[in-house]
């Protein structure tokens, strides 16, 4: 138990001795540099062995301060947990490296030096708290460092941006404060274990459902799912790319772990008939609003924002299921999603370094210009789609699969036609960016590949990398789905976690 | 905002500024107080001393670097905090010595830990203000 409580501690502590260390060093940017490198290293290390440890003892409970099982702060890590936090470790990692080029004013990097491990430990403890209060509480830690992030560089329009994100974000908040309220008024408790006990032994209670639907809300806005997604597009396309990417791909996701977490262990859903309803509607109207938004819009960036709204869909619509493997399903399209979308968007930051922009009227030619940037595209966006035999087609057969098994034909169904649609606006980026000859007026400020990657050697590096992992996990999605499966298998019998955190 | 009688006024305060934060800091285990009320008046004595005489002359005198000061803070309160690792103990288990002080009281991490957070709620709000100050 020791070294489980160890290791535990210093996933958790690794990136608060980073921001430490990078305040020490305030005003070297090179030295900084190199102690983000060494800790973003260390952090994907120790997860890895947190992931480790959970596949050989399935849980792994750190009881902070010593309190009373149940009573104290508690941290609780399941396959779920850990699989979260490798991922999100791995995403962090690659967003350092993509980032490296990013920014130029001395100020701003030795910020982003320091802020950025705030937000990884923000990530980190999110998905590690196994009460509702801590969770708010590294939540606010990963929002606030995340405001920041967002506003490097000072333009206007990231303002703007940042203001619609504070203010959505801080609303969101307070909602989640009430519930959390609510669950402490009804059950006197905010450890989700005890709770989910507390509600159970209460029946049917009108109050319960009243702090369900304000979790709904405020994780709703989080995972921006229908309607409440409206703020997303409006925001993530104006931060710097390295943050947007990162955020873009973790911030909703941990919405959506939230979800699966709150409506599985403290309100399980599959037991609420209308709930599971309301569930698949917010699933298939994500799912279309977000692609019909994609198709709609001319920029890259704000079409590939849409699309993590569609995309949410899906993993609400495992959510709504409910069954073992549909929530499996779920993971490992959340999964799959994330390295995609993350790919997408570091292949967008890369074009418009080397063209200038991110409209798709001012964008072209770069088939032509940069035949392996295209290729590399190519693969994230048939992932993105699901085209056999890539990452996106094995989340989605899973999904379809478990949705024919428990009988939810109609899901399934618009489900596939929304991968149609997905199609039809990659093939937009794609005829845009890549096809079409680059228009009068844009050049390119380097001629080809190899100019490219001298001038942005870990921009180009991080972009192959990534799509490296995704042509691993398209190819070898076994140990992916077992561990996915497994996962869904402690999330849906949640006796097990219970048992685990209350030291029963 | 130089006036000879504030400025006479604010360097008679500072001492007892910093005494009371000091007594609020460690009166906050079992009483109202604690590291962050402590920090927070310490700041105001700073405050008031860079209004008059403006955070040029408060960092020189006081030699203040407030982002050093964070960090300090921050670490200050991290060791207290992974201590309880090296004995065994789950993290932020609270080690108490048997050692106590006149007017401090009992030693330990938990006490530790308030004066990590003091020292960053220092240089939080002295970071803040010299900000604001420059505009």
């Amino acid at each position: 138990m020791e070294y489980n409580q160890l290791i535990l501690s210093s996933v958790l502590l690794l990136p608060l001795i980073a921001a430490i260390l990078n305040l020490f060093l305030w005003g070297n940017s090179r030295a900084q540099r190199w102690v983000g490198n060494l800790f973003v290293v260390l952090h994907l290390v120790v997860s890895a062995l947190v992931l480790k440890q959970t596949v050989a003892h399935s849980m792994i409970v750190l009881n902070v301060g010593d309190w009373l099982h149940g009573y104290g702060i508690m941290l609780a890590v399941d396959a779920l947990s850990a699989g979260m936090i490798a991922m999100a470790s791995l995403l962090a990692l690659l967003a350092w490296f993509y980032s490296y080029e990013w920014f130029t004013s001395e100020s701003v990097k030795a910020l982003f030096n320091v802020v950025y491990f705030f937000l990884l430990m923000g990530l980190t403890g999110a998905f590690m708290a196994a009460d509702l209060f801590n969770l708010y509480v590294w939540f606010e830690v990963l929002l606030v460092s995340s405001f920041v992030l967002f506003t490097l560089g000072g333009k206007k329009a990231q303002l703007e941006g940042t203001l619609k994100y504070v203010a959505i974000n801080v609303f969101s908040s307070t909602i989640f404060l009430a519930g959390i309220g609510v669950i402490y008024g009804l059950t006197g408790t905010v450890n989700m274990a005890a709770a989910g006990i507390a509600l159970d032994s209460l029946g049917q209670s009108s109050l319960a459902n009243v702090a369900a639907v304000f979790f709904l809300v405020s994780f709703g806005i989080k995972a921006a799912v229908f309607p409440l997604f409206f703020w997303l597009p409006a925001t993530y396309h104006t931060a710097p790319i390295g943050i947007s990417s990162l955020v873009v791909a973790l911030m909703t996701k941990v919405g959506v772990y939230v979800l699966i977490r709150f409506f599985t262990i403290v309100f399980p859903i599959s037991e609420n008939e209308v709930f599971r309803v309301v569930f698949m509607l917010i699933a298939a109207f994500t799912m279309v609003v977000g692609v019909f938004g994609a198709a709609a819009q001319s920029d890259f960036r704000k079409i590939l924002s849409f699309h993590i709204v569609s995309q949410i869909g899906y993993m609400i619509m495992g959510l709504a299921i409910g069954t073992p493997l549909a929530i499996a399903g779920a993971l490992f399209f959340l999964l799959h999603n994330v390295l995609v979308k993350t790919n997408l968007f570091f292949i967008s930051g890369l074009v418009n370094r080397v063209a200038g922009s991110y409209s798709l009227k001012q964008l072209g030619g770069v088939l032509t210009q940069f035949p392996l940037l295209a290729l590399v595209f190519a693969i994230s966006a048939f992932a993105l789609t699901g085209v056999p035999p890539l990452t996106g087609f094995w989340g989605k057969f899973i999904l379809a699969k478990a949705g024919f098994m428990a009988g939810d034909w109609e899901i399934v169904t618009v489900s596939l036609a929304v991968s149609l649609i997905t199609l039809f606006s990659m093939t937009k980026i794609w005829n845009q960016v890549f096809w079409k000859p680059l228009p009068q007026g844009s050049s390119f400020s380097v001629s080809t590949f190899s100019q490219m990657a001298k001038s942005y050697p870990s921009m180009v590096l991080v972009v192959l990398c990534l799509t490296v992992i995704i042509l691993g996990v398209s190819f070898f999605p076994n140990q992916f789905i077992e561990y996915a499966e497994r996962a869904a298998q402690y999330v849906v019998n949640r006796t097990d976690y219970i048992n685990a955190v209350l030291n029963r | 905002m130089k006036t000879v009688i504030l400025a006479f006024t604010v360097r008679l305060l500072m001492p007892l500024f910093f005494l009371f934060s000091l007594f609020l800091l460690f009166r906050g285990h079992n009483l109202p107080g604690g590291g962050f009320v402590g920090g927070l008046l310490a700041g105001i004595g700073f405050f008031l001393h860079s209004m008059v005489f403006g955070a040029t002359e408060t960092t020189k005198r006081y030699r203040l670097n407030p982002i050093r000061l964070m960090a300090v803070g921050l670490a200050v309160a991290v060791v207290a905090v992974a201590m309880s690792l090296f004995v065994g103990a789950p993290l932020m288990t609270g080690l108490w010595s048997s050692i106590t002080l006149p007017l401090i009281g009992k030693l330990g991490t938990p006490v530790l830990f308030d004066i990590g957070v003091y020292i960053l709620v220092v240089g939080m709000v002295l970071n803040v203000t010299f900000i604001l100050t420059k505009y």
